[in-house]
């Protein structure tokens, strides 16, 4: 790629006395991207955005925006904005004089008239305009995001850093704030890093994705990478949901591998890594890549346990012999009453080469993962 | 459960709530009125007395006193300024000390740190004011002065004796309610100061101080509330010449037995003081803004 990347971290590593929060980070994000860090807690992701706002120094490596190493640069004087978790406005300020605060501290200083006017339009593209007397606990968390947005967006950086935006605030709320942010960052055109726990979030907003996990990269690619091709067993259990099951290499054949699970059934799957014979592994089998019918066809036979009406889809708990329980998605087609329930027996099916195999040197046969996925669901 | 009864149990236990707020104020109830509002009503009611003719009380309705009270002014006014002065004085040195204690200082120290601040109390403060007589005196740092060759240097009975022990003196007094609104500051506000380009100055002057203000104003009243009865420190430490209302309340109570004049002296003390005290509460509440914003 020619152009500069916004942000470039070049070998970062962080510790913390004898922990390693980040180790060996290189990551380039391009120009006008939404990139999200997406990881469990503790996997990093804050301390590499606080290393991009300057709240931390690396240990080792460099950060660079649009080309400048920021090393010893402090955040007053960097060219990018956070959006605090719990927004961090200032109570004593009332809602215009929070969005002025940063056009205040520029030098040389901006006349009263230039700041009125572009605390205006910043209120005015996060519809807020006409609320900028109010006083900041007067609003509703919605309200007061919005006010985080037009703090940091009124001063034009580089870079918007966006630090658990949305976990504050109710699932209607966060839908709509999600679909607001993708258009806010498409019409002011600068990149946008978000880091966020919630993978739904970082699949449904961002451009690319960069999970983490025990601080390091797992995977970087677009949404519907991440998801369909995950790189690891992390990656395909943290990403959405899906079965995992356990296996054995039982044979190789091209691009697929056969795998014999717990119940001697054989499955062909695909590869990431190449695995060895009588290797140990999980096959990943996404929800909705299962098909359900009638009891004489499909691959596993089971029973239906629980049901979960979904409106436009339902998921069911199916419990099959010797493999345990999987879950399936199943469209809800209007008129077509398909929907199966508890006590009713089922066949299950997938399309060849959805299922994905993965080494894995922890799984000693139990199948943990799946029974933890029938816990949230029951 | 019918109507009738769900009223008659959320009206048994109404009373039995009012009667549970009664039982737990009553003592502190009790206790202001005997010690506070009763005496307040005796020193008003001696206020517009007269002297009786061998000293003490005697009934009648005048305000002559208060007519009088310009032959005090000299104390009036040295009590003005010493007690603002003396909790100015207090402020800038606890303030750095409670910033330091509040934001700076390794977790771990933090309590031990506070500790020390608070253990002095423990001792009167008459004895520490003598300790300091002996500390300032001729045998004390004047002594070790003139050992290394600057002789005659004067502390004790000088102004700056003074200010030096209502500073020792009050200081903890200044120092723990600013620490205690530092240490409720949320940090994250300080980032976002600096993450909106504010130099670490001016993210002090225009977050920390203005957040930290209520703190200020409830240290600076109370050390000037306590400083304007203060007799005890400058009598000490400054020789006794300069004199204050306390002075002046002690001289008339005690030695001259003109309790009605004193009386007079010492409900327009309080009166200042009320005063003093509602300006600075408005003053805070409106520069930190009216509320706390909690958001979890």
């Amino acid at each position: 790629m020619t152009a500069v990347p916004d942000i470039e971290f070049r070998g970062v590593t962080k510790r913390y006395g004898a922990v390693t929060a980040v180790s060996g980070i290189d990551l380039a994000v391009p120009p006008s991207a939404f990139v999200a860090l997406l990881g469990p807690s503790g996997c990093g992701k804050t301390t590499c955005l606080r290393m991009i706002g300057g709240f931390e120094q690396p240990s080792e490596g460099q950060v660079f925006i649009r080309g400048q190493d920021m090393a010893g640069t402090p955040p007053y004087r960097r060219p990018v904005n956070m959006v605090f978790q719990q927004y961090a406005l200032f109570p004593h300020l009332d809602v215009e004089d929070n969005v002025a605060y940063g056009l205040r501290q520029a030098r040389p200083r901006l006349s009263s008239r230039e700041i009125a006017s572009r605390v205006g339009e910043a209120l005015a593209m996060v519809r807020l305009a006409g609320y900028g007397r109010r006083k900041v606990h007067e609003l509703s968390g919605g309200q007061q995001q919005r006010v985080a947005l037009a703090r940091a967006l009124v001063n034009k950086p580089a870079v918007l850093l966006l630090d658990e935006p949305l976990a504050a605030l109710d699932k209607k709320l966060r839908t709509d704030m999600q679909i607001e942010l993708q258009n806010l960052q498409r019409e002011i055109g600068i990149t946008f890093v978000l880091v966020t726990h919630d993978q739904e979030e970082a699949l449904s907003m961002s451009d690319f994705v960069c999970v983490m996990n025990g601080g390091r990269i797992v995977q970087l690619g677009q949404p519907s990478e991440i998801y369909d091709e995950p790189a690891d067993l992390f990656v395909a259990d943290f990403v959405g949901k899906t079965n995992l099951l356990s296996g054995k290499v039982a044979g190789q054949s091209g691009e697929l591998v056969d795998i014999a699970l717990a119940d001697g059934t054989v499955i062909a799957a695909r590869k990431r890594t190449a695995l060895r014979q009588g290797e140990t592994v999980s096959v990943s089998l996404r929800p909705e890549s299962l098909s359900l019918g009638a009891p004489e066809s499909g691959r596993f036979k089971g029973i239906v346990r629980n049901r979960i009406f979904l409106g436009s889809t339902a998921e069911y708990a199916i419990e099959v012999q010797g493999i345990g329980t999987l879950l399936a998605k199943a469209d809800h087609l209007i008129g077509h009453g398909n929907l199966f329930k508890p006590g009713e027996p089922v066949a299950i099916g997938f399309a060849a080469g959805t299922p994905l195999a993965f080494p894995d040197p922890k799984n000693n046969g139990t199948n943990q993962r799946v029974t933890k996925h029938v816990e949230i669901i029951s | 459960m019918s109507a009738g009864t769900g009223a008659v149990s959320m009206h048994g236990n109404k009373l039995r709530d009012n009667l549970l707020t009664a039982l737990l104020l009553g003592p502190a109830a009790a206790w202001l009125v005997v010690f506070l509002v009763l005496p307040f009503i005796a020193i008003a009611v001696f206020s517009v007395g007269e002297r009786a003719p061998e000293g003490g009380y005697q009934a009648a309705f005048t305000l002559a006193q208060y007519a009088n009270l310009p032959a005090r002014a000299t104390a009036f006014w040295n009590t003005m300024m010493l007690a603002p002065m003396g909790a100015l004085a207090c402020l800038l040195v606890a303030y750095p000390v409670a910033y330091y204690l509040a934001l700076q200082a390794p977790q771990r120290w933090r309590l031990i740190l506070l500790a020390l601040v608070v253990i002095p109390f423990w001792t009167s403060l008459l004895m520490r004011t003598y300790a300091w007589m002996y500390v300032l005196g001729g045998r004390g740092i004047p002594a070790l002065l003139a050992y290394v060759g600057f002789e005659d240097i004067r502390l004790i009975n000088t102004p700056g004796a003074v200010l030096l022990g209502i500073v020792y003196g009050y200081l903890p007094l200044m120092i723990l309610p600013i620490y205690v609104s530092l240490e409720r500051l949320d940090r994250r506000l300080l980032e976002a100061s600096a993450d909106l380009g504010a130099t670490p100055l001016s993210t002090f002057l225009g977050v920390t101080l203005k957040l930290s203000l209520p703190g200020v104003m409830t240290g600076f009243s109370l050390v000037m509330i306590l400083l304007l009865g203060e007799y005890l420190i400058p009598t000490l430490l400054g020789g006794g010449k300069v004199f204050f209302i306390g002075n002046a309340l002690v001289d008339l109570f005690l030695q001259s037995r003109n309790w009605p004049f004193g009386s007079a002296i010492a409900i327009t003390l309080v009166l200042v003081s009320v005063v003093v005290l509602i300006a600075a509460n408005r003053i805070s509440t409106q520069v930190s803004g009216a509320r706390r914003v909690d958001l979890i």
